[in-house]
């Protein structure tokens, strides 16, 4: 909480010229990854804090000049590792308004199905990771626990435990099976349970809530001047959400509310957190009700998705699509333009910036990293407050140094 | 009649007539692809438009700032880089990309950062990988490459395995430090 500065009567702000500096990080099990702070500080009390950034920095955007609309899916996995659907969605989502490919009905449903769980697990490791930070240890077992079960679906859908590469463009790699569905059902019915433990042990737990309260208030002017979305901008009392107001893939179709708070501190963002999880077991168990069937892919005779291999195997129009799409210089072409296109994922606005070149790889893919643009509020309002809700407020952010660094 | 029906499909149609009020009827290029309406502004004019896009026409959120070398684009007449500015009107969902072009050999633009505090580290982020610099912006410094790195790696003409700074870094020995 911030400094009571009535507790030293005798000192005028300012008037000290002795500050000390402390380094916090690079490696700091509070900051869970790679980042920097350097805190200038009186006494207890922060003045200053500059954040020092760029230790995971490895050319993904450079990357994304080099690697096609498909094989860039491995990279974007790979910045925001929290929650890899959800960056996919993304990036198929904007290489797909690019082409202007219409996804099927079936398609659209399992990247809702994939993107919720990806925000259910960003969500749960946001707030366990929060309350391990202040001292809950127990909360945060709970929310890894559920998560595995998340790695579980994850694993049975594509084959890949932590990174799935699972879409691609004008589909996905694999269709949904009986397997899929049961595991993604263990998730759904485990979900309530994880929610009330978690509930029980931080709603009341005092120590939490007042190491939470009050700490690193962001106003909704601020959060707006500072370029902030997501649950981060919804805890200040900005309501905006893509998935209700600029809707993509089915979400139309379905019933949640968008929760918000108008305090701005870190409890907000915690609660605002803690509710989402709720409204995507709502989402997801509306989607998984409604999932149509049918094909999973756009056709192969639009020249997009790559076929299954029992079609490239088993079919003349497979093998030949296969090697139009594989070869070097052949494949679909790219319209000569440029598109902006975001989802909301977990921490906010996730939008990539395409610009083709009428290729099948981009010219540029420029992301815009949710991470990124939450961690420059981190020095406005750290402010005047402790070294104690350092922790707090880094936590409550939630920033991902792979995503933050690129 | 006819104008509450072009609202009604346009979604930019109050903003055009905003910018069309304040500056005069296709003084600035504009083009659209998909839902994307993008303005083209020259860079001496681009800070008075933004602040009557921001102020009168209420775009309260610079969703998004970055920038593209379009070195060996095919078929490319317009200036070297371009910048982008993503705007979004957070009470009627209206998004405009601004763009405005900059030519070697001194990239220069001015800071957006009176208007938006949130383009603080993204201009940091364009001067760090383009070697654009913006005038007025509080602390421009490089974010993401080390403060020794004197190139700027995702400009076109720079390789993407790089050239060899990794090698050179200054090392710091345990005698020194």
């Amino acid at each position: 909480m911030p400094a009571n500065l009535l507790d030293e009567p005798e000192v005028e702000i300012g008037s000290k010229p002795f500050t000390w500096t402390l380094n916090f990080g690079p490696q700091h099990p509070a900051t869970h990854t790679t980042l920097r702070l350097i805190l200038e500080l009186d006494g207890e009390r922060i003045v200053r804090a500059i954040p020092d950034i760029g230790y995971l920095h490895s050319g993904f955007e450079k990357l994304g000049e080099h690697l096609n609309f498909n094989q860039y899916v491995t990279i974007v996995d790979r910045k925001n590792y929290i929650s890899p659907p959800m960056n996919e969605v993304a990036w198929h989502h904007a290489v797909e308004k690019l082409l202007d490919i219409e996804l099927t009905p079936r398609c659209q449903y399992i990247r809702v199905i994939i993107g919720e769980l990806a925000r259910i697990s960003d969500h749960l490791l946001c707030t366990g990771a929060a309350a391990l930070d202040l001292g809950a240890f127990t909360a945060f077992l709970f929310a890894f626990n559920l998560r595995e079960l998340i790695y579980d679906v994850y694993e049975e859908m594509s084959g890949y435990r932590f990174h799935p590469g699972f879409t691609r463009v004008g589909g996905v790699l694999y269709d949904f099976n009986d397997r899929v569905l049961q595991r993604i059902r263990r998730v759904m019915e485990s979900f309530p349970q994880v929610y009330s433990d978690m509930e029980k042990l931080l709603f009341r737990n005092r120590i939490f809530l007042d190491r939470l309260r009050g700490v690193g208030v962001l106003t909704k002017e601020a959060a707006i001047s500072l370029s902030c979305t997501g649950p981060i901008a919804r805890a200040s009392g900005v309501t905006y959400d893509l998935r209700k107001d600029e809707p993509y893939l089915v979400y139309p179709e379905f019933n949640f509310d968008v929760p918000y708070m108008t305090e701005g501190d870190s409890f907000a963002r915690f609660f605002v957190r803690m509710e989402e999880m709720r409204q995507s077991h709502l989402i997801l168990s509306q989607a998984l009700a409604k999932l149509p069937t049918g094909p999973v892919n756009v056709p192969i005779a639009e020249k997009f998705p790559l076929p299954d291999k029992g079609t490239v195997y088993n079919s003349m129009e497979g093998l030949i699509q296969h090697f139009e799409l594989i070869m070097p210089n052949r494949g679909f072409e790219s319209p000569k333009n440029e598109v902006y296109a975001a989802i909301e994922s977990p921490n906010g606005e996730l939008g990539y910036y395409l610009v083709a070149d009428g290729s099948q790889t981009a010219w540029r893919t420029r992301t815009r990293p949710p991470s990124f643009i939450h961690f420059q509020v981190f020095p406005h309002i750290i402010k005047d407050h402790l070294i104690a809700d350092v922790v707090a407020i880094l936590g409550s952010l939630n920033i991902i140094a792979a995503e933050l660094d690129r | 009649m006819s104008t509450a029906t072009n609202q009604a499909t346009d979604p930019h149609a109050a903003t055009l007539a905003t910018l069309a009020r304040v500056f005069g009827d296709g003084v600035f290029g504009m083009s659209h692809f998909r839902d994307n309406l993008r303005l083209f502004l020259p860079p001496s004019r681009l800070i008075e438009v933004l602040t009557v896009l921001r102020d009168e026409c209420r775009f309260a959120l610079l969703a998004e700032l970055g920038a593209t070398d379009y070195l060996g684009y095919p078929g490319w007449t317009r200036a070297r880089f371009e910048v982008h500015y993503v705007l979004l009107n957070l009470d009627t969902a209206e998004r405009l990309v601004i763009k405005t072009g900059v030519d070697d050999p001194k990239p220069e633009l001015p800071s957006a950062v009176p208007l938006w505090l949130g383009a603080d580290w993204m201009e940091r982020e364009v001067f760090d990988m383009y070697g654009i610099t913006f005038t007025g912006h509080p602390d421009l410094r490089r974010i993401l490459m080390p403060d020794e790195f004197t190139a700027f790696p995702l400009r076109k003409d720079y390789p993407l395995r790089g050239r060899g700074e990794r090698h050179n870094f200054p090392r710091l020995t345990r005698e020194e430090s």
